[in-house]
């Protein structure tokens, strides 16, 4: 059972971490536009680079 | 719309990068923001072509296109109007309104939802992780390990709840303060009794631990107030935005010279100038000039009518052709324009005060709730006369009827209506908006503006092709409704002509190949007044030439009033225009139940008679004449082209130019509330079924978490068949 002192420590560190991840698109602004992301994907335009 | 402004600095190097860098900095829009509503886009080809067009326009420095907001948002330089751009992307074939970007204030609005779904994120992390280690005591873990999981969900579960649940303890505790019970005392009730007992009897090493549940129901509740919460704020953000028609200044004349003043500080007695486009900014006698007054918003007349001196104009009249200087006659408190809005107060307090569903439900649940787990604790405890047992289970029972079904059953419902419903183009300003219109038995139309486009469209003529050119030469001369739609509806290439000159109030008249040719009004070219629309031409001293007008029907009109009919539902038609001209789109439409001429106090007392007969009303509406009509109706749709006033009045907003999603949104309406009380019952059912498990003290943590998940799911699953 000592394994479980390594094992309930990395799994809620890998949880934050993806919690930070969420944090950081939310300032990101990247849920502003879902409906206009999801078209975007289909222009040629922005192959390059994304519209900033 | 920080990526936007972000761009600014590197597409102008020329200026000052200091202070520009700043306003990005302190997240402030730039001056020369402008906001633009897209009714109709929808796929990748609208927002490239509509970026496409802004950035290819000179002045604009950025552009882009939000497809969920269905918005543009540009930053140009001072010398670009909105106006000019919502009038390039409408020619354009992209139908564009000009938004009102000192009222977006977007940072602000979207500060508490995003909050909210901070909250949300956390909570939903926690919740994961508590789950998992619940999952090896539900297994079988026993003694010290048991124990040492409790313990790690308590640090967990503690801290989450804390910061996630505060916007459930804000709502209690004022509810509570003012002797009020809302849905959230419960919910905060059984969160801190869950994180309590559940505390209390880790330190004990007790069995049963709900750190589990007191997140889970953060996590679903949270769910269903970020979901109700974005639904409103896009929907109120997004009325306001429309920009405003009303003139708020006057130019008053002070010794023959202009000076531009707020009209709340114009009195009786002062003059006051109104250039043609322009609207009357009170009521008053014209004093010089000729001109002609589009009256449409405020009585519905779709004629445009004469002004000469001597006449009395009202506030909210459009000034046409000439330059009209008005003697004030009443200003203010006095002026037309407030004795419409007072008619709009008046109906709105006489609107019964509708309470929504939600509410109901929410008036039966929380006093039940409570009185049933104070019974089952004072029941256990007078059986058994143990303390922490009797506590223990009574949390267990509120724990398990802690609404979070419930607080989950309107709001999907009505998000995913609302999301159909703007996909459609009709944006709901109000909340119970959608309840109500499921209600709707008949509904009453407007003429002009609503039906009709409110704007002339050339019918007939029965002029030569050269005459034909005559009258485009003349018609370019003038920026009067008639002449525009002239221009519009011909074709060919305009005559060459000398003198162009525009008389106000009568025409234009200009010298053609030696010859004095005229375009006006009948009276003044010297024909006989004609019955319907019409504008005569007449070249030297041939016969005057008649160009016959209508007021087109708006595109969907007949598919909308064709609809509702198909549904049951009793169609009639109010206008405030002449029996000729509504008897005209009445028969086109096949409405056999119109009035014509109706004051706007006419329109009120027709709806609150209906009502008295026990109809619900549907009122369609855009001008002042209908604001009051708007408000007194059980549910009104105003179209985007409104005065503003009638679109604070009404609950929803067309967006685009057609009128047909009317009869789709009565559908969706109907269909969301029946789905509505379908979330009910099922919350209802997992109650019946777990509470008495929880009464009898047969309640675990694991009942509790299963009941409240699978209740939560099959709502939103629910909710999401409306699609």
């Amino acid at each position: 059972m000592e394994v479980l002192s390594y094992l309930i420590p990395i799994s809620l560190f890998l949880g934050g971490l993806g919690l930070a991840g969420f944090f950081w698109m939310l300032k990101a602004r990247q849920f502003d536009d879902p409906d206009g992301d999801s078209q975007r994907i289909l222009s040629d335009e922005f192959d390059d680079k994304p519209k900033q | 719309m920080s990526d936007l402004t972000a761009q600014t600095p590197s597409a102008c190097p020329a200026c000052a990068a200091g202070p520009m860098a700043k306003t990005v900095a302190s997240g402030r829009k730039p001056e020369g923001k402008i906001v633009l509503s897209l009714p109709k886009i929808h796929c990748a080809a609208c927002i490239s072509g509509v970026e496409r067009l802004l950035t290819k326009t000179p002045g604009v420095e950025a552009a882009r296109v939000n497809l969920t907001l269905k918005r543009a948002m540009v930053d140009a330089g001072p010398e670009i109007t909105a106006d000019d751009l919502a009038q390039m992307l409408t020619r354009n074939g992209f139908e564009a309104y000009e938004l009102d970007p000192g009222q977006l204030s977007a940072a602000e609005a979207d500060k508490p939802a995003r909050e909210l779904l901070m909250r949300l994120a956390v909570s939903g992390f926690a919740m994961m992780n508590i789950m998992l280690l619940s999952v090896a005591v539900w297994s079988g873990a026993e003694d010290a390990t048991r124990d040492m999981f409790h313990w790690i969900s308590a640090a967990i579960a503690i801290p989450t709840v804390g910061f996630c649940a505060q916007p459930f303890f804000k709502n209690a505790w004022s509810a509570l303060r003012n002797k009020r019970l809302n849905m959230d005392v419960p919910i905060s009730l059984a969160i801190l009794l869950a994180v309590g007992m559940s505390l209390y009897e880790t330190s004990q090493s007790g069995k049963h631990a709900y750190f589990d549940a007191a997140v889970a129901l953060t996590f679903f509740l949270l769910a269903g107030r970020y979901l109700d919460f974005r639904m409103r704020a896009s929907a109120r953000s997004a009325a306001q935005e429309l920009a405003a028609l009303e003139v708020p200044r006057a130019f008053k004349l002070v010794g023959g010279t202009e000076v531009l003043t707020p009209i709340a500080e114009l009195a009786v007695g002062d003059i006051v100038r109104v250039k043609p486009g322009g609207r009357v900014p009170v009521d008053g006698v014209v004093e010089a000039g000729t001109s002609e007054r589009d009256r449409a918003l405020l009585t519905g007349e779709s004629l445009p009518v004469p002004a000469h001196p001597g006449d009395a104009v009202a506030a909210g009249e459009m000034n046409l052709t000439g330059v009209l200087t008005v003697r004030v006659t009443a200003a203010g408190e006095d002026s037309s324009l407030h004795r419409m809005a007072e008619l709009v107060a008046t109906a709105e307090s006489a609107r019964s005060r509708y309470t929504s569903l939600a509410d109901r439900a929410a008036g039966l649940y929380a006093p039940g709730v409570h009185i049933l787990a104070a019974l089952t604790g004072l029941g256990w405890y007078l059986y058994s006369l143990d303390l922490r047992l009797s506590l223990n289970i009574a949390s267990a029972v509120l724990i398990i009827t802690c609404p979070c079904a419930l607080g989950l059953a309107v709001p999907a419902v009505t998000t995913a209506a609302s999301g159909k419903l703007f996909r459609r183009g009709l944006l709901i300003k109000d909340g119970t908006a959608l309840e109500r219109l499921a209600e709707v038995t008949e509904v009453v139309f407007d003429k002009t503006g609503t039906l009709t486009e409110g704007a002339p469209e050339l019918v007939s003529h029965t002029a030569e092709p050269e005459e034909v050119s005559v009258a485009r030469a003349l018609a370019s001369g003038s920026a009067h409704p008639l002449a525009q739609a002239l221009l519009r509806d011909t074709d060919g290439p305009a005559a060459v002509v000398e003198d162009l000159r525009e008389v106000p109030g009568y025409g234009v008249e200009a010298h053609w190949k030696g010859l004095h040719v005229r375009l006006g009004r009948a009276d003044w070219v010297g024909a006989d007044m004609p019955a319907e629309t019409a504008t005569w031409l007449r070249v030297g001293s041939a016969a005057p030439v008649a160009f016959k007008f209508a007021d087109a029907l708006r595109t969907g009109a007949a598919e909308a009033v064709a609809d509702l009919r198909a549904q049951g539902i009793r169609v009639t038609l109010l206008s405030g225009d002449s029996p000729s001209a509504v008897a005209h789109v009445a028969s086109s439409l096949q409405i056999d139940d119109w009035r014509a001429e109706c004051l706007p106090e006419d329109k009120v007392a027709h709806i609150e008679a209906r009502r008295a007969e026990g109809a619900r009303v549907l009122m369609v509406g855009d001008g002042l004449n209908d604001t009051g009509a708007l408000a007194a109706a059980h549910v009104s749709i105003s179209p985007a082209t409104a005065l503003d006033a009638a679109r604070v009045a009404s609950d929803m907003v067309l967006l685009g130019k057609d009128l047909s999603p009317i009869s789709g949104a009565l559908k969706t309406a109907q269909q969301s509330t029946r789905r509505i009380r379908e979330n009910f019952t099922i919350s209802t059912v997992y109650n019946v079924v777990a509470v008495p498990l929880a009464i009898a003290g047969l309640a675990t943590p694991l009942i509790a978490a299963l009941a409240m998940s699978l209740s939560s799911i099959t709502v939103t699953l629910n909710s999401l068949r409306l699609k």
